[in-house]
């Protein structure tokens, strides 16, 4: 790459492979399950969206912002010592957890914000469960000068209260949602309700690669840089393409972000790592496409946690930012047709994965992304070695586990009695 | 099935209703709410109180539409183990008063259900069509195909924010009537019905809509009487729960209910058209 700090080249936004849809459906999947007011603002969006693509200037001004910003490209680390947990493979991390706010989820709110300029509004809105989205939003819309309202569930602002005082540092007004399971996905029915009542002040910030046209496409589009990055970090580094990629699921925006690239790479397994909770089994868990079946929710039809009555049920996980009983379309589809592949990991095995990652190589992940990990371990027992090079695998460090101490300390004993 | 079954019932009685010379009330209330029995019997009381067509809700876990009077409401007939096919049950016994019963569905119940049998048992149990809130008719092929052949309405909604193209595509889609939010928002009692209703339903009608029904934000019988001077019918849901809502015992709620409905039934007869 010759694109200097001034003058960096401009950001590829659009997908360049064949397999890559660009919505409204995924196969079976997508689509616009919402009320018709949305439409006329899901149209606007899609169209206006449309045409940034095509503008060389946005590409430019969203490639200035990640470079002087944002921190990217985010670099990759090779961990061998926790490698050696990992059968015989090398393990590769790409780095989001550097990146400004501590993770991927600032590539999309930046081109969201942008777009937010674009269509002449002055007012973004978003849900959030951990509070990474919720805090990259409120980031955003510092930086862009935008009014900025997060809605989170009631239970998620206890849960994760130093997220919701980073939100108001930053100007921020964080509405605690308190209807349905008062969580994530309580707080995208809000958010939600107050994009139809104000859908012409307003954008809204989509979080994952869920939701209606264009949401899945365009939140997609703009987490790709993870992927087209590291294809071309892994390639100078080992001169060949990993064995296989290894990424967290909730949604699903950091892994859809790295698969990416990679889907026409045949020979490249792509795994998607959900949340498994207590286990599939125990019902405790948020492993969409491994538990769930296919539905409407959210304004998409995807895989999604169902009772047989078609009420979304309430999912679990230690990791608050996975917690959600939703997942993209695009990943329903990639499962279906068999590109990629979906697995629970237990809050335990997760934790466990943590844990080493901590000790072996001083790099404190986020929970969700520690799902990845413990994949990498699973998936590293399972490759075989062909010929002299042991296997490679890309793991996406989705994000940095600062805000997840406490829960860590919590799991594993650390802190002394009465300090707490 | 019979040529008649392929006429609505539900535009039947609003055609009826306009030759007399005045809209119809349509009154919404969630099924299970205080309980799958006391939501039939506060159904028929409203009916008995003068609603020309009833729209019963299927409670679900995630209304993005509903402010928070149905939220609550629907939430409590969840938490006590209200079941989709309760729904079909009161339709059943709403429907012995002779009224169109429409049920009002978030989508994903139905497709849970199977979008066929759901129609084959809403005809079954004597039940109308349905009002799709979260379904568009760009989506809404297969519900296109099983309501055509079990002689059912589709209930579309536009909205302020409507195109006139989609305004034509959902009004030709549309069978019963065409669903007019009044304003930008979601259900709820408001102080003013929006500005944006007359030239809505205006513009519905212009875009091939025979018969438009507005809803959201409707409560009291001045506003049912300002809406009826334009529209063919006046959508209530907010109000008629809240009466049930607040009342202190279930006799209280039918009393509430009653008095609501009459109220509404008598502003629709005293407005002018």
């Amino acid at each position: 790459m010759t694109a200097t700090q001034d003058q960096p080249a401009p950001q590829e936004i659009g997908p360049t492979t064949q397999a890559a849809g660009s919505g409204p459906y995924f196969g079976d999947f997508g689509g616009r399950f919402v009320p018709e007011a949305l439409i006329e603002a899901l149209d606007e969006l899609a169209t206006e969206y449309d045409k940034a693509k095509a503008d060389p200037e946005f590409g430019a001004e969203l490639s200035r912002l990640h470079r002087t910003y944002t921190g990217r490209p985010s670099i990759l680390t090779e961990v061998p010592r926790f490698a050696a947990h990992c059968g015989g493979a090398r393990v590769i991390l790409k780095r989001e957890d550097l990146n400004h706010t501590g993770s991927h989820k600032i590539n999309n709110v930046l081109g969201q914000a942008l777009l937010t300029k674009r269509l002449g509004k002055s007012r973004v809105i978003a849900e959030t469960g951990a509070g990474q989205h919720g805090v990259a939003t409120a980031t955003a819309a510092a930086l862009f000068d935008l009014d900025c309202v997060i809605y989170m569930g009631e239970e998620d602002t206890r849960r994760q209260a130093l997220n919701v005082a980073r939100m108001r540092l930053l100007g921020a007004e964080v509405v605690p949602v308190t209807t349905g399971s008062r969580t994530l996905k309580d707080a995208i029915n809000e958010a939600l309700r107050d994009w139809v009542t104000n859908v012409d002040s307003t954008n809204y910030v989509f979080g994952t690669v869920g939701g209606p046209h264009p949401f899945p496409a365009m939140v997609r589009d703009l987490q790709r840089i993870i992927g087209v990055e590291a294809r071309q970090q892994v390639l100078d580094l080992t001169g060949r393409l990993p064995d296989a990629i290894a990424a967290c699921v909730g949604g699903g925006s950091n892994a859809i972000g790295i698969f990416h690239a990679f889907l026409d790479d045949a020979d490249v397994r792509l795994v998607g790592l959900e949340a498994g909770g207590d286990g599939v089994e125990s019902g405790r868990h948020a492993a969409t496409i491994s538990g769930g079946a296919p539905g409407v929710l959210h304004g998409a039809r995807s895989f999604l946690l169902q009772d047989e009555d078609g009420q979304t049920v309430e999912s679990h996980s230690i990791s608050a930012g996975l917690d959600y009983p939703g997942v993209g379309p695009e990943h329903s589809w990639l499962s279906t047709i068999g590109r990629a592949e979906y697995r629970p990991i237990t809050d335990a095995q997760a934790m466990e994965a943590f844990r080493l990652l901590c000790r072996t190589e001083g790099i404190i992940p986020a929970i969700e992304s520690a799902h990845a990990l413990a994949g990498a371990m699973q998936l590293g027992q399972e490759l075989t070695v062909q010929g002299e090079d042991p296997p490679v695998i890309l793991v996406n460090l989705s994000g940095r586990g600062d805000k997840d101490v406490e829960t860590a300390a919590e799991w594993f004993s650390l802190l002394d009695e009465g300090t707490s | 099935m019979t040529v008649t079954d392929q006429v609505s019932r539900t535009a039947a009685r609003i055609d009826e209703l306009r030759s007399e010379g005045r809209a119809a009330l349509v009154g919404y209330l969630p099924v299970g709410y205080p309980d799958l029995e006391g939501s039939i019997a506060a159904a028929r009381q409203m009916v008995a109180a003068g609603v020309d067509i009833v729209e019963l809700g299927v409670p679900y876990s995630d209304p993005v539409m509903d402010g928070p009077m149905i939220q609550r409401a629907v939430e409590h007939a969840l938490a006590s183990g209200i079941r989709v096919r309760d729904t079909l049950r009161a339709v059943e016994g709403v429907a012995e008063t002779g009224v169109p019963v429409l049920v009002m569905t978030y989508w994903n119940p139905v497709v849970r259900y199977g979008v066929d049998a759901f129609a084959r048992d809403l005809a079954a149990a004597g039940g109308a069509g349905l009002i799709t809130p979260d379904l568009i008719p760009d989506e809404a092929g297969e519900w296109l195909t099983a309501s055509q052949e079990h002689g059912l309405d589709r209930v579309f909604l536009v909205a302020p924010s409507s195109t006139p193209e989609r305004l034509a595509m959902t009004a030709a889609a549309s069978r019963g009537f065409v669903y007019a939010a009044s304003t930008m928002g979601v259900t709820g009692t408001r102080a003013s019905v929006g500005s944006d209703a007359e030239r809505l339903v205006a513009d519905t009608r212009g875009a091939g809509a025979e018969r438009v029904c507005v809803g959201l934000g409707v409560s009291t019988a001045e506003q049912a009487a300002e809406v009826a001077g334009y529209a063919d019918g006046v959508i209530v849901g907010s109000a008629l729960v809240r009466a049930l809502v607040d009342a202190e015992s279930p006799a209280a709620g039918l009393d509430g209910i009653a008095q609501v409905a009459q109220d509404l039934a008598n502003g629709i007869r005293g407005a002018r058209r």
